[in-house]
């Protein structure tokens, strides 16, 4: 078939170009603006150029936080996803206990966020909480002290808050496959773990690739719950990359800074998640059988 | 390969069936001899799957015993059977390798990978699989992925028969020939004992030696194409099976004359016999191709009208009302077609009768 030229075509896009730009491409222009100017009062300001990102980059506070937030999601990542299967494969096929579990399962992720950094304070309080209490029976354990217990707890917390949600993901995917599929299996002889290995997790594939980015990017951009439960510490032990922008953006107010460590923050994650999907898409189009 | 025996077999998928209604397979009893093509007919809904997963081991009966080579198999889960099955759609496992798929229910069993091997690529060679073997099966076309569902239940040496549950299903209408002449060539090669679940009549009758026809849970004739499409023993299977199907009328008897609304249809002497003393509503059946349509009279011939005339090509279908029933008849090319008009005769070998549904015969 022929192409042809025709310009009017770019009016069609206009629409979607407007609310894009009021949505995304302005408020993240206005960041921009902040990062290469030195601001320090309404109408005083001075072009600094690419000098808050040099600052920002060379912050070994930025990179304390930054490989404490691979460490997050990392865990979360290999916690979350192999628990969230297990929990889909053991969730009940028919019957009443199909709603009640996908209810149960939901409840965690009804709660607002700040909310669950609140009930977490008060569950792991090692003198009213059950959980502080009953753990200190055995041993000490104080996250408000000790930095392992405050990343136990968020860990516990994080795990206990969002694990449902690749549970539920999974769950849809493994409904969806055709009872053909496990009568196939058992006819060839398969073994639990091989319909597991070639039939169930391929046939997941495309929602757990939705759920491990959803995944990951919710855990790189975590704030409410830590900065509820741990406010950043003990020290700086559980300073999250958020947390720390909030502390420098809001606190301290220091816009440009601020601007650009924003906008470093952003290409990580845009970056990492490309890659991520990338990487799923290709071993799901078996490019390495 | 094994000959299987069906022993009053009766499904329910209720816990507690309380009447007929409530079953999907009604009192089966049948065999299925060793090496023989089967095809087992019947519309969407008559439990011609129910019956397949009962035959494979899916499926635990409700009530009867199933028995491979006199061996009572019932209480065997499907792995334990040797059976293979290949389903209406494409099962693969995606994120293998042609090779591996077929290699899968070998390997699952234990056996040595030089045997795998070997008969894999003897099975690969038979379906035209071999320039696929090392290409992802996610990748293929639909006729070639029925091919390896099919492979895989031929890789077993030891695999008593090959069930197939409408497997063209989603093949393309010019491949579908291909695929049913493989499956032809495979059964003549290696004499499997196959089961075929289908609603195609053209599919059911080209594949099979022996059709079984079954209908609202009940096998209710199982013969050669030929013995079916002449003698139906069941109002359904004269309906089901033709294009267009039986006629029918329903008729009174007098002597060995059938009445239909005045008209006069001579019986065979025992048929009408056997019909005074049968049970259930009476009705006659001819084949559209066996009634004779006349422009004039004739011996025995009674009038009717010819409502339409619908070519084609090589045989015209005609309409017809006699005294109010409507009947068609299959002319063939170069008969005389009457116009409005015409004497219909029913040649009495091919008029049956029918009580209460069942074929009333000698």
């Amino acid at each position: 078939m022929e192409k042809w030229e025709n310009n009017k075509a770019w009016f069609l896009v206009l629409p979607v170009f407007i609310i894009v730009a009021f949505s995304s491409i302005l408020p993240i222009m206005t960041v921009v603006n902040y990062s290469i100017q030195d601001i320090w009062g309404p109408g005083q300001s001075i072009f600094v150029g690419t000098e808050w990102y040099e600052e920002m980059l060379a912050d070994h506070r930025l990179h304390d936080a930054l490989w404490r937030q691979f460490l997050f999601s990392g865990l979360v990542l290999l916690i979350e996803m192999p628990l969230g299967i297990l929990l889909a494969l053991a969730m009940p096929k028919r019957g009443w206990g199909v709603s009640a579990s996908l209810v149960t399962m939901s409840l965690p992720l009804l709660i607002p966020w700040n909310t669950i950094g609140t009930i977490w304070i008060i569950f792991t309080r090692p003198d009213i909480g059950l959980f502080g209490a009953a753990v200190n029976q055995l041993v000490e354990f104080d996250h408000t002290a000790r930095p392992l217990d405050a990343w136990i707890t968020l860990m516990l917390m994080e795990v206990w808050h969002w694990t449902p949600l690749v549970t539920l993901l999974a769950y849809a995917g493994l409904r969806a496959i055709p009872e053909a599929y496990y009568q196939a299996a058992k006819i060839d002889g398969a073994s639990t773990w091989s319909t597991f290995w070639y039939i169930q997790l391929p046939k997941m594939r495309g929602v757990l690739t939705i759920a491990f980015l959803l995944r990951f990017m919710d855990s790189f951009l975590i704030y409410a719950e830590p900065f509820v439960l741990t406010g950043g510490g003990p020290g700086n032990s559980t300073t999250f990359l958020s947390i720390y922008l909030v502390k420098i953006a809001l606190l301290q107010f220091d816009l440009g800074p601020g601007g650009a460590f924003s906008l470093i923050y952003f290409v990580i994650v845009l970056l990492f998640s490309y890659m991520f999907y990338q990487a799923l898409q290709r071993v799901g189009k078996g490019e390495k059988v | 390969m094994a000959q299987i025996a069906l022993k009053e077999i009766a499904h329910s998928y209720i816990a507690n069936p309380k009447d007929e209604s409530d079953y999907a397979l009604k009192r089966i009893h049948s065999e299925w001899e060793d090496g023989g093509a089967y095809a087992l007919l019947g519309p969407s809904g008559c439990g011609k799957t129910t019956l397949l997963n009962v035959i494979s081991g899916l499926l635990t009966p409700s009530q009867g015993r199933v028995f491979y080579d006199g061996n009572d198999v019932t209480g065997l889960p499907p792995e334990k059977r040797n059976i293979a099955q290949v389903f209406q759609f494409p099962v693969l496992y995606d994120t293998m390798s042609v090779f591996n798929n077929l290699a899968f229910p070998l390997r699952n069993r234990g056996i040595q990978e030089s045997e795998v091997k070997k008969r894999v690529l003897e099975v690969a060679e038979i379906l035209e699989l071999t320039p696929f073997l090392k290409k992802r099966a996610a990748g293929l076309t639909a006729d070639a992925k029925q091919k390896i569902s099919l492979g895989r239940g031929l890789v077993r040496s030891d695999v008593a028969a090959i069930l197939f549950d409408e497997p063209l299903t989603v093949i393309d209408p010019h491949l579908k020939w291909h695929l049913r002449r493989k499956l032809k060539e495979v059964h003549d090669q290696l004499k499997l004992t196959l089961i075929y679940v289908t609603h195609d009549q053209v599919e059911a009758l080209t594949f099979a030696d022996q059709v079984m026809v079954m209908y609202e849970g009940e096998l209710v004739q199982s013969g050669t194409p030929q013995e079916l499409y002449e003698s139906p023993q069941h109002k359904f299977v004269g309906f089901f099976i033709g294009s267009p199907g039986m006629n029918f009328l329903t008729c009174t008897l007098e002597g060995n004359t059938a009445r239909v609304d005045g008209a006069g249809i001579m019986l065979d002497d025992e048929v009408a016999a056997l019909g005074q003393k049968a049970q259930g509503k009476l009705e006659l059946g001819i084949r559209p191709m066996f009634l004779e349509v006349h422009a004039q009279s004739v011996e025995g011939s009674i009038p009717a009208r010819v409502k339409a005339v619908a070519d084609q090509g090589s045989f015209k279908i005609l309409t017809i009302d006699l005294a109010g029933h409507t009947l068609r008849a299959r002319l063939t090319e170069g008969q005389a077609v009457p116009q409005n008009e015409a004497w219909l005769r029913f040649p009495t070998r091919w008029t049956k009768l029918f009580a209460g549904g069942r074929l009333v015969s000698k």
